[in-house]
């Protein structure tokens, strides 16, 4: 063996400890996780459970097709994105203004020096406004609307309006904000009013990323409308639930798979839409 | 009448001295695709609020007022005694819980199906490709909620119905979201040790996933960031945690004890954005 060779290469793992350290934070964190969530698989094999387990996902096939039912379907369906169509419109009927209302693009004392006091509290109670509105869950505003109004759609338009006015308000105001404003302080600057700094500085440039981003909203308010009639804001959910409620296996097989080409068509025309507009 | 050049030059196209008339483009004009675009989503709208039977009379009268006035006035003072609070925490821990252990088991789902769901290299034949995508897909188009009430027959009330419910509706986004990173990981190291006679299994292990791990690390904080919303609101058909109480207490028309449920949502949501962006910050660094 020559003098010279090298030392043997180490076999253990460099980053033992510290895999070994971390491996032992996950499994004490898993323990209280698994505990709180009552996860217990094996109650899904129960005898019992799992009777009407199969008994229900065996009435999945077939889908039921009659007629009548059908026609139904396709009527909640439309109801569906009738309420997230109209609740979209209402929530850009909110969302415009209070983005017009909050942004700093548009401040006429911010072009020399700092903006005044009055428009910049004005500006950042909007913004909470908006914060505010979004944050709380479409299906909450459902729940209380549902109260306020009865079962039915509007409850669903609604609540639609108030969260996604919301969402809508704050992308519109950083799509605004983050694109090059030099045309907009131009016009500002050289005495244009707000509005007409927006409608020939801001909007042209921005038209495309709003136009695409409201779109991909209108999409996911299909969605969320079709879960807002699990707590009775009308459509496909409402639908569903009475009869899951019935165990109508075949009635809710029908209905998913609605509910998906739905959604798949939703995807297709908004996707569609938003390469048209580039 | 223009006047030509004489005799034209050959092979040449002559030039007009004056711009040829040419009428102002029509506004309308059948190929123009944004006209019928505007038209159609006019279209849609109009038929939307024509077609829904939108009790506004209802919504403006002063009855409807004064219950959101009452509602909102009562939202404004939180109930905050101790018992309830207590009861608070916990349902909070639970979602919190919930969240968290249905992303773990998506992004374990998740990678177990990602696997057959790509195609790791040219000559892959890649058969359960399309059938492991089209699953991935029927889990994800179906909303968390959805699920929660169809996995309420087989797993009774509570919080593991909603857990699963979540973990259903994730493995379907995040497997789809691996695969495609298993996709686009650099092929080189794969190829190294193909070319070397190793098997598929260690060159997932050796080659791919070293390079996608931060990749999917993020992909599953971001989803677990949708999940504390999701499962705040889940419990609203009985999948336990938070949305359960706040079921209950809206049914009862305790607005206080609402009022105190949506703060510990909103809460709750804060801590999971600044958990996950922490995370992230850590392992980017």
């Amino acid at each position: 063996m020559a003098a010279t060779a090298l030392p043997a290469p180490a076999l253990r793992d460099p980053a033992w400890t510290r895999r070994v350290f971390w491996a032992g934070v996950a499994a004490v964190l898993l323990v209280p996780m698994v505990v709180a969530t009552e996860f217990k698989p094996w109650i899904l094999l129960a005898p019992d459970n799992l009777k009407v387990t199969l008994r229900f996902l065996g009435d999945f096939l077939p889908p039921k097709v009659a007629p009548d039912f059908l026609a139904m379907v396709a009527r909640e369906a439309w109801r569906t994105v009738a309420i997230a169509t109209a609740g979209i419109v209402l929530a850009l009927v909110l969302a415009i203004p209070l983005t017009l209302a909050s942004t700093a693009a548009l401040s006429v004392s911010s072009l020399s020096g700092r903006m005044h006091a009055l428009p910049f509290v004005v500006r950042q109670a909007v913004r909470w406004l908006l914060i505010v509105l979004r944050s709380v869950p479409e299906l909450v505003w459902a729940l209380v609307f549902v109260r306020v109004v009865g079962l039915g759609p509007t409850a669903g338009v609604l609540a639609i309006a108030l969260t996604y006015s919301g969402m809508l308000g704050k992308v519109y105001g950083e799509i605004l904000e983050s694109g090059e404003t030099h045309a907009t302080t131009s016009l500002l600057r050289n005495g244009a009013g707000r509005l007409q700094a927006f409608f020939y500085g801001l909007l042209p440039q921005n038209a495309g990323e709003l136009t695409s981003y409201t779109v991909y909203r209108w999409e996911c308010a299909i969605r969320s409308s079709a879960v807002l009639g699990f707590v009775g804001a009308g459509g496909l959910g409402q639908q569903m639930d009475t009869s899951m409620k019935m165990f109508a296996g075949a009635e809710v097989s029908t209905m998913l798979l609605v509910f998906i080409f739905l959604v798949w068509l939703a995807d297709l025309a908004s996707s569609g839409l938003r390469k048209a507009i580039g | 009448m223009s006047t030509r050049a004489f005799p034209p030059e050959p092979g040449g196209v002559d030039p007009a001295a004056n711009a040829p008339f040419k009428a102002p483009p029509p506004i309308f004009h059948a190929r123009c695709m944004a006209c019928w675009i505007v038209l159609g989503t006019f279209a849609l709208v109009v038929a939307s609020f024509a077609t829904l039977d939108l009790q506004w009379a209802k919504f403006f009268s002063l009855e409807a007022a004064q219950r959101m006035g009452k509602f909102v006035g009562e939202l404004l003072v939180p109930a905050t005694d101790p018992g309830f609070l207590a009861k608070l925490g916990v349902a909070s821990l639970e979602t919190l819980a919930m969240s968290a252990f249905g992303t773990l088991l998506a992004a374990v789902f998740g990678l177990l199906l990602a696997l057959p769901a790509s195609r790791t290299h040219a000559d892959d034949r890649a058969l359960a490709r399309a059938p492991t995508r089209l699953l991935l897909n029927a889990l994800r188009s179906i909303p968390e909620l959805v699920w929660a009430v169809l996995l309420l027959i087989a797993a009774g009330l509570g919080p593991f119905a909603g857990t699963l419910a979540l973990a259903m509706h994730t493995t379907g986004v995040l497997g789809r979201l691996f695969a495609e990173a298993i996709e686009n990981a650099p092929a080189g190291p794969g190829f190294a040790l193909r070319t070397q006679g190793v098997a598929e299994g260690r060159v997932f292990l050796y080659a791919t996933l070293p390079q996608i791990l931060p990749q999917l690390m993020s992909y599953t904080l971001y989803r677990w960031e949708n999940n504390i919303r999701a499962a705040a609101v889940l419990g609203v058909v009985g999948a336990g945690g938070l949305g359960q109480m706040l079921a209950f207490h809206m049914g009862l028309f305790q607005m206080s004890e609402t009022s105190s449920i949506l703060i510990a949502m909103m809460l709750l949501v804060a801590l999971v954005d600044v958990l996950s962006y922490a995370l992230r910050r850590g392992m980017s660094r």
